[in-house]
C-alpha cells in the first residue's frame, strides 16, 4: 500500500512536470491535432491539378477530343498551349508544367485511315514517383479514348479486356492508407515528447539522484515515468482516431479491441524506447539527439510513406526492430480490411518484446549512466 | 573582439558535449545510409497470384509475360479462393484471374475479360501494379496479334520520356530530399537548446551585465554552429554523390550558396524556439514537433505539393525546407535553373531575416 501511494505521488509529480507549464501543455496537446489535419490533407499520392502543357500540331478532331479529355480530368490542369518545340524545355525546366503532351502533325488523319498514332508525353522526372503516377493517369485517359474510338469507328473490339478491381479501397484513395498511418506517427511523436526527455531533464537538474536515494525502487520510478506517457498517448490516440473516422471519413471496419490492444503495446514499446534513451543521457541536448536518432529512422523504415517490400533484404531485417512497423499494419488493416486478431497476431508479440526489453533496459540505466 | 571571445566560449561548449558534433556528423550519415539504401518507391518483384482455370497456349503466353517482367513474382494458384486467401494474408499484392471459358471466348472473339484484383490498402503501390499489369497485357496483345497475323489496332499509343531521371530511380530524388530533412534537423537541433540553456542556468543574466550586445550574442550563437552545420552538409553532399551516385548537374557553388542560406534559416528557427521557450525541456519538445515531420511531409520531398488542397499549399510556404527541396532537386537532377533558384533563395533569405529579427527583438527586451 505504501509503495502504491509513493508511486501515485510520483505519477502526479510527472504529470505536473509535463502539464503545469502553459507552453508545455500547448506543445503536448495542440500539435498532434493540427498536424493530423494538415498532414491528412498533405500526405497523398493522388494527383490533383497537376499542371501540364499541350503542344498540338494536329488540327484534327482526334487531337481535340484527346486534349479535351486531359482538360476534363480532375488530375490535370492545362496551363499553356505551346506553339513550337523550343518552348517545351523551358516550361518543364522551370516547373511551370510537370508534363507536356505532344501530338504530332497527322495524328487524326492516320487514325481516320485506320492507322496508329503515337503521342509523346514528356514528364519532369525530378520527382520520379509523381512522374510514374502521371504516366499511369495519362495511359488511363488514352485507354478510354482508344476504347471509344474503336467502338465508334467500327474497328471491332480488342481480343481481350483488362478488368481491374481494387479490394478494400475501391477508389484507391491514398488518403485511406495514409491517414490511419498518421495515428501511428503522431502517437509515437507524442510519446517520445513525453518520455525521451524526462530522465535526462532530472539528471541535468540533479533531482534524479535525489529520486534514486528515496525508498522508491527503479521499477517504481519506471512505472511513475511510464504512466503519464501511456495516459497521454492513449488520450491523444483516441482523439486522433475519432478525427480519422469523423473528419476524414475513413471507414473503420475492424475491432476496437484489437486496435486498442495494439495501441497499448505500441505505446509501451515507444515509452520503453523513450525512457531508455532518456536514462542513457546526462543532458537534455543528448536526449534530444537520441530521440531524433530513433524517431527519424523509425518513421522512415516503418512503411509509412514507402513500402517495406521495396527495401533491400538487410534493411527489411532492421525494420523488425521498429515498433511502428507493426502498429502501422495493425491500424491500417483494422481500418480497411477489418482484419481479426488471428491475422494480426504476428504484429502483436514483437511489440511486447520490444517494450519489455527497453523498459528493463531503462530501469537498469537509471543507476548505470552511460555518459 | 568581444564577439571573438564569445564565439570561442561557444566553441568550447560544443567540444565539451560531443552531442553537437554527433548531430552534425553522425546524424547525417545514419539518415543518408537508411534513406539511400532503404527507401525506395520503385516497386519491383511484387508477389502476385496467377489463377488460370484452364491452361492453354493463349493463357501460357500471357502468363509468361509476368515471369519475364522484373516487376513481378507470379505465384500459380489453382482456385480463386486460394488466391483470395493469400491476398488476405498479404502474401500477394494482387491476383490475375483467367476464367475457365477464356480460351473459348477468345477464339470466338468475344473479348473475354482478364481480371486483375489488387489489394488497394496501399493505394500508391496498387496504382503502380495496375500500370505494370497493363504493360504486360498490352505486350501480350501485340505479340499475340502479330503471331496470328492479326494487325492489332490500338489507335493512340503513348510514347514517353522521363526527363532528368530517365531510369526512374527514386533514389535520385529521395537522396537530395533527405538532405533537406537532415539540414533542418542539424540546424534546429544544434541551436534549439542553446539560448534556453543559458536562461535555465542563469548564465543569460550573467551575460546581461556584461557589455556584450544582443547582436553579438546572436552572432556568437550562430557562427560556430553554422560552421558545424556546413561540415554536415559537405559530408551529406559527398555521400550522395560518391556512395549513391546521384547525378550532380548544377553547379556546386550555387548548391553551396543555397545550402548556407537554408542552414541559416534552420539555425534561426532553432534559436527562435530556444528564445521563445526559455526552458530546454519545452524547447526540445517544440523542436521534435516542428522540425522533422513538417520537413518530411510538407516540403514536397515525398508528397507532391501541387496536389495538396490550397490551404495546405499555403501552409507549406511557412516551411523553409519546401524552398530548399525545390532547389536541391533541380540542382542535382536538372542543372542551374535560375527561375527556380532565385525565388526560392529569396524566400529563404526572408525567412532568415524574419527569424533573426524576432530573436533580436526578444533578446533585446530582456536586456533592457
Amino acid at each position: 500500500m505504501r509503495v502504491m501511494s509513493r508511486i501515485m505521488a510520483l505519477i502526479v509529480k510527472e504529470f505536473l512536470a509535463l502539464l503545469k507549464d502553459r507552453k508545455g501543455r500547448l506543445v503536448i496537446i495542440l500539435p498532434p491535432i493540427a498536424q493530423l489535419i494538415v498532414f491528412g490533407y498533405a500526405a497523398t499520392f493522388d494527383l490533383n491539378h497537376v499542371k501540364f502543357a499541350v503542344f498540338n500540331e494536329d488540327r484534327g478532331i482526334a487531337a481535340r477530343d484527346l486534349i479535351a479529355r486531359f482538360e476534363g480530368s480532375k488530375a490535370f490542369d492545362l496551363v499553356a498551349n505551346l506553339q513550337s518545340d523550343q518552348q517545351i524545355t523551358p516550361i518543364i525546366d522551370n516547373r511551370d508544367a510537370l508534363f507536356v503532351l505532344h501530338i504530332g502533325q497527322d495524328c487524326t488523319r492516320k487514325l481516320l485511315s485506320g492507322g496508329q498514332c503515337t503521342v509523346q508525353v514528356l514528364v519532369d522526372g525530378r520527382n520520379s514517383n509523381t512522374a510514374l503516377l502521371i504516366l499511369n493517369y495519362v495511359r488511363e485517359i488514352i485507354y478510354r479514348f482508344n476504347e471509344e474510338w474503336t467502338a465508334n469507328h467500327g474497328l471491332g473490339t480488342l481480343p481481350s479486356r483488362l478488368d481491374i478491381r481494387a479490394w478494400f479501397n475501391p477508389n484507391l484513395e491514398s488518403r485511406w492508407f495514409i491517414v490511419p498511418g498518421i495515428i501511428a506517427l503522431l502517437s509515437l511523436v507524442v510519446t517520445l515528447i513525453v518520455t525521451s526527455l524526462s530522465v535526462a531533464r532530472e539528471r541535468e537538474a540533479g533531482t534524479f539522484d535525489q529520486l534514486l536515494v528515496t525508498p522508491l525502487r527503479p521499477v517504481d520510478i519506471l512505472v511513475g515515468k511510464a504512466v503519464p506517457g501511456l495516459v497521454i498517448g492513449l488520450f491523444e490516440g483516441t482523439f486522433i482516431l475519432l478525427l480519422t473516422v469523423l473528419w476524414f471519413r475513413v471507414p473503420f471496419t475492424g475491432s476496437l479491441l484489437v486496435l486498442y490492444s495494439g495501441l497499448v503495446l505500441y505505446l509501451m514499446a515507444a515509452i520503453g524506447i523513450g525512457l531508455m534513451i532518456s536514462s542513457m543521457c546526462s543532458t537534455q541536448q543528448q536526449a534530444l539527439l537520441g530521440g531524433f536518432l530513433f524517431l527519424v529512422p523509425a518513421v522512415i523504415l516503418s512503411g509509412f510513406a514507402t513500402p517495406i517490400e521495396n527495401m533491400p533484404p538487410v534493411v527489411q531485417k532492421i525494420t523488425y526492430l521498429d515498433p511502428m512497423r507493426y502498429f502501422l499494419v495493425i491500424v491500417r488493416r483494422s481500418f480497411l480490411e477489418g482484419a481479426s486478431l488471428d491475422v494480426l497476431f504476428n504484429q502483436f508479440w514483437p511489440m511486447a518484446i520490444i517494450g519489455l526489453v527497453t523498459l528493463a533496459a531503462a530501469a537498469w540505466f537509471f543507476r548505470h549512466k552511460v555518459y | 573582439m568581444r564577439l571573438k571571445g564569445f564565439v570561442k566560449k561557444e566553441t568550447l561548449q560544443i567540444i565539451r558535449d560531443p552531442s553537437s558534433i554527433a548531430i552534425a556528423f553522425v546524424l547525417p550519415i545514419i539518415l543518408l545510409l537508411i534513406f539511400g539504401y532503404g527507401v525506395s518507391l520503385d516497386a519491383k518483384r511484387i508477389p502476385i497470384a496467377v489463377v488460370v482455370e484452364k491452361p492453354g497456349p493463349e493463357t501460357n503466353q500471357f502468363i509468361a509475360g509476368f515471369r519475364r517482367s522484373e516487376y513481378f513474382i507470379p505465384k500459380h494458384m489453382r482456385t480463386i479462393q486460394e488466391a483470395m486467401k493469400a491476398m488476405k494474408k498479404a502474401q500477394v499484392n494482387g491476383v490475375v484471374w483467367l476464367r475457365e471459358n477464356f480460351a473459348r471466348e477468345y477464339h470466338r472473339k468475344d473479348s473475354p475479360p482478364i481480371s486483375l484484383l489488387v489489394n488497394g490498402v496501399d493505394a500508391n503501390t496498387a496504382k503502380i501494379i495496375e500500370g505494370y499489369v497493363q504493360g504486360v497485357w498490352l505486350n501480350w496483345l501485340e505479340q499475340h496479334g502479330l503471331q496470328n497475323g492479326i494487325h492489332l489496332k490500338i489507335p493512340v499509343q503513348v510514347g514517353y520520356r522521363i526527363w532528368y531521371n530517365p531510369e526512374v530511380r527514386s533514389r535520385n530524388y529521395l537522396v537530395p530530399g533527405i538532405i533537406a530533412v537532415i539540414m533542418t534537423l542539424i540546424g534546429a537541433l544544434l541551436t534549439a537548446l542553446v539560448i534556453a540553456r543559458e536562461w535555465e542556468r542563469g548564465t543569460m543574466e550573467a551575460m546581461l551585465v556584461t557589455p556584450i550586445t544582443a547582436r553579438e550574442i546572436i552572432l556568437g550563437k550562430i557562427i560556430p554552429y553554422f560552421i558545424l552545420g556546413m561540415g554536415g552538409f559537405m559530408l551529406s553532399f559527398l555521400v550522395s554523390i560518391f556512395l549513391f551516385n546521384v547525378p550532380m548537374r548544377g553547379s556546386f557553388l550555387l548548391l553551396l550558396g543555397s545550402s548556407s542560406l537554408f542552414l541559416l534559416a534552420s539555425l534561426g528557427m532553432g534559436l527562435l524556439i530556444s528564445t521563445l521557450a526559455k526552458s530546454q525541456f519545452v524547447a526540445a519538445q517544440v523542436s521534435i514537433v516542428v522540425t522533422f515531420l513538417p520537413a518530411f511531409i510538407l516540403s514536397g520531398f515525398i508528397f507532391e505539393i501541387s496536389s495538396m488542397p490550397w490551404p495546405i499549399q499555403a501552409i507549406t510556404h511557412l516551411i523553409p525546407a519546401r524552398y530548399y527541396v525545390s532547389i536541391l532537386q533541380s540542382a542535382f537532377l536538372a542543372g542551374d535553373i535560375w527561375k527556380i533558384f532565385i525565388p526560392n533563395a529569396v524566400a529563404l533569405i526572408l525567412m532568415t531575416i524574419f527569424f533573426i529579427g524576432i530573436i533580436h527583438k526578444k533578446t533585446r527586451k530582456r536586456l533592457d
